[in-house]
């Protein structure tokens, strides 16, 4: 990125002010160096996403940003309804509510590597995952918009995990206001086989070693041992959520000149809060996020059904369950005011600090677990959010490392099967349908997680507690 | 090099499908083939079944968006990937019939899963030798 167009506020901090159609400032959490490495595509989308209608405050960019469609992903934005305030579909992306999960599992590393590949072996055969992979539910039209009212809340009604994994969700499980009625029947369709699938890409099932503790304090809340394990997952809404975002998208830009909508790029596309338009994709949109929520629900339970097969007497209890591409309605400080305002994160974390209402009891001292992952074989991070982050970008961080490399450059580079031997030489045993999937994912096409997570650190937005590193890592 | 030709181009989270015909249909069919290629080598796709898909769009970038965006359903809900394609488009409305048959893992070896097509790079060209240019990005 050409810096010549940016104000540096500190060193992790950097202000666009506003020109041409901007109505706020665009502002970027990042180093100097990420800066430089970074796409100017995202310069591009963060300053037009200043252009929205209703737009407060400043659009932002984390540190992981990276060209998106219309909003950069790793783009944060809040509207508000008062002032014309717009929802973009392209602003929660097509994988709405794609988010990670981490179980503890209170078993010490040795005990896992002695067990190592059947674990991997079991985990492998029994979580279904990868390109047109099937769920053991079958649901019909009147299951179907039960689990899209009722999230992993409807999953626990199921037999899917416990009462006690709910406050351990954000929304506790189930986003409220979900109208499954505006979901097309198509979106559903692609959604009838698919609960309790991983999906692919960069979605995974991981297990993890915790290597080093950062915050001592706040590691023993979250129930975090150096040398223990954890499991974490990383997937989303399936096709459910591809096609409601699909489907809004081409609504959205079709219908932006009768909303007297100015787009500046078409993948902008929006519609106001109040018109029709928007009320359907608001509705839809929470009906993905329940989808995504008992998504995850169902795979813990698979997860959970396995370790009990090689650990009779684990549990696996959840700590916590983030999702990263969403738009939802919160309370912030708006020019001294509290106002309810629409928070758009793509690809950014909801990262909520100390004290804020909306977080259960047990992390209300400390703030939300904000669970961070990296690529295929390197770290993962497990933070907290900050009390300043309200007010940096209304409460958020960055989702992952993103990527620096194209996939069709990375089928160039390596090799599935000599991902996989490296990746074993280091102690890391990979499951994968495809050859051409892992080399796709090689962990080299990723940016570098450790300074990401630095940049997001220093500028702010979430404090560490505790990195953990993959043995097992299970591929779409 | 034939004239009628598929290719995928670079984005750096994502890829982008370009098909080049001599009418917008051929480009149509190109683009197609690069969809499938993106999960797996087209060649290996045997055009068992066949299928017809009908879309009807205000312009021809919205029918490419509509296009790619019914393929991909198609794949996902019926489990198959397609490698055949015939299409018909007269002014804005598209005709097809496509062959494939189910997913194989083993055989297929499918890398990725297609979300949905975008309006990023969205575009079709009539290029300076005549040829029609079908081209977006695709999330995977």
């Amino acid at each position: 990125m050409d810096l010549s167009g940016l104000k540096k506020q500190s060193d992790f901090e950097w202000h666009i002010l506003p020109f041409g159609q901007m109505r706020v400032p665009a502002i970027i959490y990042a180093g100097k160096d990420q800066l430089l490495e970074m796409d100017q595509k995202v310069y591009e989308q963060i300053t037009n996403v200043a252009t929205l209608p209703g737009i407060v405050k400043a659009a932002y960019a984390m540190p992981d940003a990276h060209w998106g469609y219309g909003f950069p992903i790793g783009g944060v934005a809040a509207f508000d309804p008062e002032q014309g305030g717009v929802i973009s579909a392209g602003g929660v992306g097509f994988d709405i509510s794609c988010g990670v999960r981490t179980m503890l599992t209170g078993l010490h590393a040795d005990e896992v590597f002695a067990v190592q590949k059947k674990l991997a072996d079991l985990l492998y055969h029994n979580i279904p995952a990868g390109v047109g992979s099937t769920g053991l539910l079958h649901l019909n039209l009147k299951e179907m918009d039960k689990m899209l009212s009722g999230g992993a809340q409807w999953a626990v009604a199921q037999g899917y995990g416990t009462k006690s994994d709910l406050e351990r969700i954000e929304e506790h499980g189930r986003m409220a206001e979900a109208k499954p009625e505006y979901v097309s029947a198509r979106a559903k369709k692609r959604q009838e086989d698919e609960v309790g699938t991983l999906g692919s890409g960069n979605h995974y099932l991981e297990i993890q070693v915790i290597e080093e503790i950062y915050n001592p304090g706040s590691a023993t809340v979250f129930g975090l041992n150096q040398g223990e394990v954890v499991v974490s997952l990383h997937c989303g809404s399936r096709g459910l959520g591809h096609q409601i975002g699909t489907e809004f998208l081409k609504l959205m830009v079709t219908s932006a000149p009768k909303y007297g909508i100015h787009l500046p790029d078409r993948e902008l596309a929006c519609a106001p809060l109040d018109s029709p338009v928007g009320v359907q994709y608001l509705g839809a949109m929470r009906a993905a996020i329940n989808c995504a929520l008992a998504n995850r629900q169902v795979i813990m339970h698979l997860i959970r059904d396995v370790f009990a097969e090689i650990f009779p007497n684990t549990s696996l209890p959840l700590l916590y369950d983030v999702s990263h591409n969403t738009c939802k309605m919160e309370k912030h400080q708006i020019e001294g005011k509290e106002k309810n305002v629409y928070v758009h994160r793509k690809g950014a974390t909801r990262a909520f600090g100390p004290g804020h209402p909306n977080l259960p009891p047990a992390f209300r001292n400390i703030g939300q677990p904000v669970l961070i992952g990296g690529s295929m074989g390197t770290a993962s991070y497990i933070l907290t959010g900050t009390k300043d982050g309200l007010q940096k970008a209304f409460g958020s961080a960055c989702h992952g490392a993103g990527r620096c490399m194209s996939r069709k450059k990375a089928t160039k580079h390596w090799r599935g099967s000599q991902v996989i031997g490296e990746l074993e030489e280091k102690g890391i045993l990979i499951r994968s349908r495809s050859m051409r999937g892992i080399a796709e994912e090689a962990p080299g096409a990723y940016k570098d997680i450790d300074t990401v997570i630095e940049a997001a650190e220093k500028a702010g937005l979430t404090s560490k507690v505790a990195k953990v590193k993959p043995i097992i890592c299970i591929k779409g | 090099m034939s004239v009628q030709r598929w290719e995928h181009f670079h984005h750096q989270a994502d890829i982008g499908v370009r098909g080049i015909g001599r009418t917008i249909s051929e480009a149509f069919e190109q683009v197609a083939l690069a969809l499938t290629a993106v999960i797996t080598v087209p060649k290996k796709v045997k055009p068992l079944d066949a299928i017809s898909i009908q879309c009807e769009a205000p312009d021809h970038e919205l029918l490419l968006f509509d296009w790619l965006n019914a393929l991909i359903y198609e794949m996902m809900t019926r489990r198959m990937l397609f490698s055949r394609f015939e299409v018909t488009i007269e002014k804005i409305c598209l005709q097809a019939t496509l062959w494939g048959e189910s997913i194989s893992n083993k055989r297929h070896q499918p890398a990725v899963e297609v979300k949905g097509a975008t309006f990023t790079e969205l575009r079709i060209v009539k290029t300076t030798e005549g040829l029609w240019l079908a081209q977006c990005i695709v999330d995977v």
